[in-house]
């Protein structure tokens, strides 16, 4: 599409704030993007303000004296602890604000990160892709109005977010928590959230798939969020890369540094612009890379429900499989320095980290375990719920009609979710057994880890049964299969900090698996959820079978 | 002669829209079949529900001899379907797309699929997400005409397909017929119908309100009749089966059911005519007989143009019904 100048008919016709040149139209794009998400973005916001909030509770009750604070800080102070949370200073005065810093910030990033990067794609990618912006851009609407309304609305959001929080933090009554320490909290989450808007912004122009844009903007909050790890457990340089390390440098509550908010600010102003420049090198719809064609005809691997369910998976797969094999290696390489650096310490604090028989580097290990899981598991409920994806999107209904069955067809998803999943684990086992291997000096970890990775495997496929249940009994509730991951994660990662009790566990697949090699290994509940997870696909194409494919 | 579809009395609601309301089709082996009405009349569902696409709530449908719920993958891998709006997997190419509909229906005929991909001047080698709408319908056409159905089911195949392209679409439905091919056409573009269609039914509301073939119907219908004559034709009113009379000077203009033409004709004869125009109901107005309240309703005036000679559906209520 060409560049389009707003004609002087249409200025005088719309109201006079519309104005005119680039960003012609962009606040009525703003008040439009707000009514569309008036449920959507106030949701995140008090989602993630009761978030933080019951935390802060469970810190009150937990932590009230000041010998339980100093077993916080022991137990705390150890690579899995420190990799899950935050850099070390914050412990040196560990009081309720400082917890917050501390162990809330850093995941807080990433879920402000994440409401940000779908804010974005949602109103300018997804909106090309659907061809809705083609209509709205053909009225009087600036070439940069979508992109600036959107990255308005990400403000407006983050914004909130942080008055908010700042204002729960100031009405919940904890000791020493001042007016200028609530706010730059509140503001530290607002800053991460505009910087991955900004990143996002830059991701929708590269590619134009919605999908895509938003896989990639999540890829590098993945990326921030790993290099903070590694940087607060071994070398402090490696947090400086990343935004959510400069977030918890503002030593929020014990030192208040205001200026890691401004580094964050000039990031989003710099990645934003980037966007807006970006923007101007591409046609409305298109990607930064032109279309490439194609081949005329379709290989024999592609013509099997199979070979053609994988290379609908294919890019997403790759993408999981490349970021969680750099994953486990990043946490693979601070392996050696967290079995080292317990060395120092006294022997007493050395048998309390031994609980249960396992050594320091083995509990970090399991920890990481987690947390690979639970990025399979969100790679699994995607690939289950694609068939989902393509029924409302129509591309069902060809298929059906042909020789191809409904459990051939769902099947062959499922083998992918099934296999893919697994693969992931696989990889990202390698991946953290190499470097760790590596950097402790003993190369007999290599399989010992992909083994504990591997454990996960029928805990991903309950997950992949639970998808599938869904899909074929209540479709449109499929997306109630992101509960399990997400469940899987706060019990898995918070709950051992906010010390759940074990009902909570027992009810995520994942808390059954043996914590491998912290803990023994043990099959019995292997197989059970192997067995779950079979029943639970059953079901879902036995309801697939018998109900209407939704057609549009 | 067998028949490739029968429906009885088939119902499908969803929630509290009842798409379906008891509708009856039957379809000869080797006819073109045209299926007509307008947006929301129920085509869809019915093409749908004769693919195991979705379950009828009650009333029999057969495909082929088959059921199609209880025998779908059997059954399609004997009939192609083109749905009306064609949508394409993005990553992949329009070849890919062909090969791939065709190969899971069991089989690809790759000359054919060839010389089709050349007559509908379809790049098979662009993504799926670079094709515009026209181009889209054209990889589902292709894919299913390369393969060696002995029924298909087209849902508006042509939208969006341009003029050149649509009459290379008649041809190749023309081949399929000759090749002994039963087609059910469901259409919105009546020239295409009345070129390509042995036998139509029309439906609303989810019911068939005629079936036959379009002599049949036209006979059933009125005729226009225009006729100058050297005296004026008076008392042709009071004939039956003669209506809409409008007489000036010697010019005279009517509209006659078709068992009456004859006799309306010779009394017109009585006059000494001068000249004649008479013409048969197009298919348009057949249509517009059963939808003319509707038309009335959205505010099309009564007795406007080309709908002056069509008499209300109200009034015609008893010709309605199928015809064998």
């Amino acid at each position: 599409m060409t560049t389009v100048t707003a004609p002087a008919a249409g200025r005088t016709s719309a109201p006079a704030r519309t104005g005119s040149g680039a960003l012609a139209g962009t606040g009525i794009l703003v008040r439009f993007g707000l009514r569309r998400d008036r449920v959507r973005i106030p949701v995140w916001v008090v989602a993630l303000t009761l978030g933080t909030m019951s935390s802060v509770t469970e810190f009150k009750t937990l932590y009230s004296t000041a010998a339980e604070r100093a077993t916080a800080v022991s137990s705390m102070d150890s690579p899995a602890a420190l990799a899950m949370t935050g850099p070390r200073h914050y412990l040196d005065d560990y009081n309720i604000g400082s917890m917050m810093g501390h162990q809330l910030l850093g995941f807080m990033g990433v879920l402000v990160g994440l409401m940000s990067v779908l804010i974005i794609t949602r109103h300018t990618r997804n909106e090309e892709e659907t061809g809705r912006a083609e209509l709205v851009r053909s009225t009087v609407v600036g070439h940069h109005a979508q992109l600036a309304s959107a990255l308005i609305l990400a403000a407006v959001a983050n914004l909130a977010l942080a008055a908010l929080l700042t204002l729960s933090i100031l009405s919940a009554g904890i000791d020493g928590i001042t007016t200028g320490g609530a706010l730059l909290y509140g503001l530290t989450n607002a800053a991460i959230g505009l910087v991955f808007a900004g990143v996002a912004a830059i991701t929708t122009q590269i590619t134009a798939h919605t999908r895509g844009a938003s896989g990639m903007a999540l890829a590098a909050i993945g990326v921030a969020y790993v290099l903070r790890a590694s940087g607060d457990v071994g070398n402090d340089a490696l947090s400086w890369l990343s935004p959510i390390g400069w977030a918890q440098r503002t030593y929020v509550f014990v030192d208040n540094r205001w200026w890691p908010l401004l580094l964050c600010l000039a990031l989003a102003a710099l990645t934003a612009a980037t966007g807006f420049v970006l923007s101007t090198r591409r046609d409305v719809g298109a990607g930064l890379r032109s279309a490439r064609l194609g081949r005329r005809t379709a290989s024999d691997a592609l013509t099997r429900p199979f070979g053609f369910a994988l290379r609908l998976h294919r890019a997403t797969l790759l993408g999981f499989g490349a970021g969680l094999f750099v994953m486990g290696g990043m946490y693979g390489s601070i392996l050696g320095e967290a079995a080292d650096m317990l060395k120092d310490i006294d022997p007493v604090q050395e048998a309390l980290a031994k609980i249960g028989g396992a050594s320091v580097a083995e509990s970090f290990a399991s920890m990481v375990m987690v947390v690979i899981a639970v990025v399979a598991a969100v790679y699994v409920v995607m690939a289950a719920l694609r068939p989902r994806a393509e029924e409302s999107a129509g591309r069902a209904e060809p298929l059906l009609a042909t020789g191809l069955s409904r459990d051939h067809w769902v099947g062959s998803h499922v083998a992918v979710a099934l296999a893919g999943g697994t693969a992931l684990l696989l990889v990202a086992g390698l991946g953290f057994g190499v470097s760790g291997a590596a950097s402790v000096g003993d190369g007999g970890l290599v399989l010992e880890l992909i083994g504990a990775a591997l454990a996960y495997a029928p805990a991903l496929w309950v997950t992949v049964g639970v998808a599938v249940a869904l899909f074929g009994w209540y479709p449109r509730a499929g997306a109630a299969a992101w509960i399990v991951p997400v469940y899987a994660f706060l019990v898995g990662y918070l709950g051992s900090i906010l010390q759940f009790p074990d009902w909570m566990n027992n009810l995520s697949p994942f808390g059954h698996v043996p914590q491998l090699p912290a803990a023994e290994m043990s099959w019995t509940p292997l197989l059970v959820l192997t067995a779950v997870a079979a029943g639970l696909i059953w079901l879902g194409l036995a309801g697939f079978r018998r109900r209407d494919l939704e057609t549009k | 002669m067998t028949k490739a579809i029968t429906v009885a009395g088939l119902h499908k609601s969803f929630g509290r829209t009842h798409a379906l309301d008891g509708l009856d089709l039957a379809v000869d082996s080797g006819e073109v079949h045209g299926f007509l009405g307008p947006n929301g009349a129920g085509k869809s569902t019915t093409i749908r529900v004769l693919l195991g696409l979705l379950r009828a709530d009650s009333g029999a449908a057969q495909l082929l001899g088959k059921d199609p719920w209880k025998d779908a993958v059997a059954l399609h891998r004997r009939l192609a379907y083109v749905p009306g709006d064609v949508e394409l997997w993005p990553n992949l190419t329009g070849g890919e797309a062909i090969d791939l509909l065709s190969k899971l229906r069991g089989g690809l005929d790759r000359g054919r699929r060839d010389e089709l991909i050349e007559r509908f001047d379809l790049d098979p080698t662009k993504k799926g997400r670079a094709y515009s709408k026209g181009n889209r319908q054209k990889v589902a056409i292709v894919a299913a005409l390369a393969s060696n159905a002995e029924l298909l089911l087209l849902d508006e195949p042509t939208a969006g397909l341009d003029p050149l392209m649509e009459v290379v679409f008649q041809d190749v439905i023309t081949q399929a017929k000759e090749a002994g091919k039963t087609v059910l056409l469901s259409s919105h573009i009546l020239a295409q119908v009345e070129k390509l269609c042995d036998r139509v039914s029309i439906i609303r509301l989810g019911k068939n309100v005629q079936s036959g073939t379009l002599s049949e119907m036209r006979h059933l219908t009125r005729t226009t009749v225009e006729a100058e004559t050297e005296r004026p034709a008076t008392g042709l009113d009071a004939m039956p089966g003669i209506h809409g009379v409008r007489l000036t000077d010697r010019r005279v203009h009517f509209a006659v059911d078709g068992a009456h033409l004859d006799a309306a004709i010779r009394a017109l004869g009585g006059f000494g005519i001068r000249s004649l125009v008479s013409h048969p109901p197009t298919l348009e107005e057949l249509m517009l007989r059963h939808y003319g309240d509707e038309l009335a309703a959205n505010g099309h005036p009564a007795g406007a143009d080309d709908a002056e000679d069509l008499p209300a559906a109200a009034d015609t209520s008893g010709s309605r019904g199928v015809v064998r």
